[in-house]
């Protein structure tokens, strides 16, 4: 099972095209011409044939973490077990690292299975007669990995989840959420590229939720895997997805980021979803930043840039570098009160503390800021230039109305 | 709105099978829940019976002509019967020398059991279940089993019992050898299991003497015989709650090892099979218990042990005697039963 041949890194690590999965007899009687446009209920009165997957087409990047979202029965469940093949297509291709998964013979399935790929269930699926540590450490186990070797994996990856200790007890001594964590842990001790989450935290309480989606984000920080996450809950969604797939009875419906599905639901269906959602949780500072007012030099004087504010009519200026990065923040009211102006150094002027917000931070992580400053905010990307500065109103508005906000 | 049904299995592209309810019903259930249509089919079945019970007097009225309608005009059993008895003549001389050399094998391996069971003293068999009883199930089994081993030694049945117990550990060992790995493949595959359905439904519906017959064919009256008939009647529940156990393993946890790429013998080794023990065990009981059963009728084949003292004191007309030995089996069988029922209980928890 060769991947990469012709030596180049494949855009995508997933890539599924218009897959279909019909249950029944004679599934593929279905995928007829004559029954494109009939509705999932006409088919099966029609036919006696269930269409669980309809012309699912999506990608996912490296690293990326991929969420696939819908009630029960719009077929998040079964696209995931299409991808590890525990449900079998009924057309389409599923490309893995460029290789069709559909296409695998038993032996390279087997292969994939144990090496590319880790699958954590709502159930749990953990072996009852087994020990949390052999627990952990049945995929290895399977790989025919020696004991001592896989045990000293497994501890470490149950130290990761946060189960040290526990190695000896019996999986039913465990709470859910413990238990779930040593299904966690088996999928990590695999150290596959891929991980496939279905519903992993659904069975848990709410509280122990939030523990687990924050925990598995700093593993994710940490390991960098692919994630394909399945959930019935859009605010799980939106706190772990990169990008989302909102699915309904078999179909994607709308893919996009946090933030394009909550601004632009395509449909009433969708929006219902996202009515509930506040969207400072997803508006990032960046895009509701404004110009400046006034910008300086480093190397101007502090007369200079005191100047220039009085023309302007301005109160404050945002001081940068030759390469338009961030250094700090001059307010008139400092400049005009300082003894000295005329021989200060500018960069003893910035005013104290010095704030700023990455252009990535969501409105809602921003407002601890926003309410300890009453100047406007400079915003910067990544390398620490100034993007615009982040304004009250802008803030308002954008907790308001959001629409108007952009 | 006419009904029929179909079987919808998952992912099979073959053609399965299709019920189809009869026409005419389907056609009566046309208006479905209208009063009329209540009314219809219990008059349409009322009018059936009473036109054939009409029928048939005219029959016996009529007579001269009809009397085929009364005697089946077709008996071909004699001729069968001839065929089979021929059949099985041949069969029984062609392969007579492999059921010789298996029933010279097993009374070997019986007559060293039986040898043995009855050369160790009576205390320390006593002694030896008295423990087995006490760590395996609750000191009160224990005692109880104790109890019921001096009963038996004390109304001169120790021997018969001992014979009776090792006629059963041969053949319940032999049952489980075969049954377990046929309900484990009746699981995995539905072929098998489709096919071995009714020879299971008529092993278990047939009467016990029946089993009698294969075993007095090729083998002649004895013990083998006996084994033979006991194995055939008490295998069933062993193929069918093997099958049961693992078909009935927690389909999510199979999933589990399926994704993490274990190939099927892992999964059965590993998964299905610890994960059955408790139904398989529970198989086992149900095969001992009627293999007990069956030892006791076995004993009109000559089999030892306390069925043929049960039978020698009914020919003889010594009731007090055939009682006694008929407690004696309901002892045996109380004492195994409650011990493997402690095992299934302490190898659950």
């Amino acid at each position: 099972m060769d991947s990469n041949e012709s030596g180049e890194e494949p855009a995508y690590q997933i890539k599924v095209d218009n897959l279909y999965k019909v249950f029944g007899r004679n599934p593929r009687r279905a995928l007829a011409a004559e029954h494109v446009h009939k509705s999932r209920d006409e088919i099966q009165s029609e036919l006696n044939l269930v269409m669980a997957l309809r012309n699912v087409s999506f990608e996912v990047r490296s690293g990326e973490t991929f969420v696939v979202m819908g009630l029960s029965g719009s077929g998040k469940s079964t696209l995931v077990r299409c991808l590890i093949r525990l449900i079998e297509k009924t057309s389409g291709n599923i490309f893995i690292d460029s290789d069709d998964v559909t296409e695998f013979s038993a032996n390279d399935l087997r292969e994939f299975r144990r090496s590319k790929i880790a699958m954590v269930f709502q159930q749990y699926g953990l072996l009852p007669h087994r020990n949390v540590l052999d627990n952990a450490a049945y995929g290895l186990e399977v790989k025919g990995m020696e004991k001592e070797e896989r045990y000293t994996i497994a501890r470490r990856v149950l130290e990761l989840v946060g189960l040290t200790g526990w190695e000896n007890s019996k999986v039913r001594q465990l709470s859910g959420g413990m238990q779930q964590r040593v299904g966690l842990a088996r999928a990590l001790a695999v150290e596959a590229e891929i991980l496939l989450m279905d519903e992993p935290f659904s069975g848990l309480d709410p509280l122990i939720r939030r523990q687990m989606r924050k925990e598995l984000a700093s593993l994710q920080k940490e390991l960098k895997k692919t994630i394909v996450f399945i959930t019935h809950d859009l605010d799980e969604a939106i706190t772990v997805g990169d990008r989302i797939a909102i699915m309904r009875d078999g179909e994607i419906i709308q893919l996009g980021t946090p933030r394009e599905i909550i601004m632009n639901p395509v449909d009433d269906f969708v929006r219902e979803f996202t009515e509930d959602i506040t969207p400072s949780r997803v508006i990032e500072v960046g895009s509701i930043a404004s110009p400046p007012p006034l910008t300086s030099r480093i190397s101007e004087t502090p007369d200079h840039v005191l100047k220039s504010m009085i023309n302007a009519g301005v109160d404050y200026s945002i001081c940068l570098d030759e390469e338009d990065r961030f250094l700090g923040m001059l307010r008139r009211n400092d400049l005009d009160r300082s003894q000295d102006i005329g021989n200060a150094k500018i960069s003893d002027m910035f005013s104290i503390p010095s704030v700023h917000l990455v252009q990535s931070t969501t409105v809602e992580d921003a407002i601890p800021i926003i309410s300890e400053v009453d100047t406007d905010i400079p915003v910067t990307n990544d390398d620490n230039r100034l993007l615009g500065v982040l304004t009250k109103s802008a803030v308002i508005q954008a907790l308001g109305r959001p629409a108007l906000a952009l | 709105m006419v009904h029929t049904k179909s079987e919808v299995s998952d992912d099979e592209d073959s053609p399965g099978s299709r019920l189809r309810i009869p026409s005419i019903i389907s056609k009566i259930s046309d208006d479905e829940d209208s009063p009329e249509s209540r009314l219809r089919i219990p008059s349409i079945i009322a009018g059936i019976v009473a036109a054939s019970i009409l029928l048939s007097y005219l029959v016996h009225g009529i007579g001269d002509g009809l009397e085929f309608a009364l005697d089946f005009p077709l008996n071909v059993g004699p001729e069968i019967e001839r065929s089979l008895d021929d059949a099985i003549k041949w069969f029984v001389v062609t392969f007579g020398w492999f059921f010789d050399a298996v029933s010279h094998y097993v009374k070997l391996v019986l007559g060293k059991l039986r040898d043995f069971l009855i050369w160790i003293p009576w205390p320390i068999v006593m002694g030896l279940v008295f423990i087995t009883a006490w760590r395996v199930a609750t000191i009160r089994i224990a005692i109880m089993s104790l109890i019921g081993m001096v009963i038996l030694a004390s109304v001169n049945l120790w021997e018969p019992t001992m014979v009776t117990v090792a006629i059963m550990m041969v053949s319940v060992f032999i049952s489980i050898v075969i049954g377990i790995p046929v309900g484990i493949s009746a699981a995995r595959n539905e072929k098998v299991n489709t096919a071995i359905r009714p020879v299971l439904d008529a092993m278990q519906t047939m009467p016990s003497f029946v089993y009698l017959v294969p075993g007095i064919m090729l083998f002649g009256l004895g013990n083998v015989a006996a084994i033979l008939a006991i194995v055939l009647y008490s295998v069933p529940p062993c193929i069918r709650l093997t099958n049961l156990g693992i078909r009935q393993v927690d389909p999510s946890v199979v999933e589990a090892g399926k994704s993490f790429g274990s190939s099927q013998m892992q999964l059965l080794f590993k998964i299905q099979i610890p994960m059955a023990i408790p139904t398989i065990m529970a198989g086992v009981n149900q095969t001992v218990m009627m293999a007990l059963a069956m030892a006791t009728i076995a004993a009109m084949v000559g089999a030892g042990g306390l069925g043929i003292e049960v039978l020698r004191a009914m020919g003889q007309l010594n009731e007090g005697e055939a009682i006694i030995a008929g407690f004696g089996i309901v002892i045996l069988a109380i004492i195994i039963d409650r011990i493997s029922q402690g095992y299934i209980g302490t190898s659950n928890n």
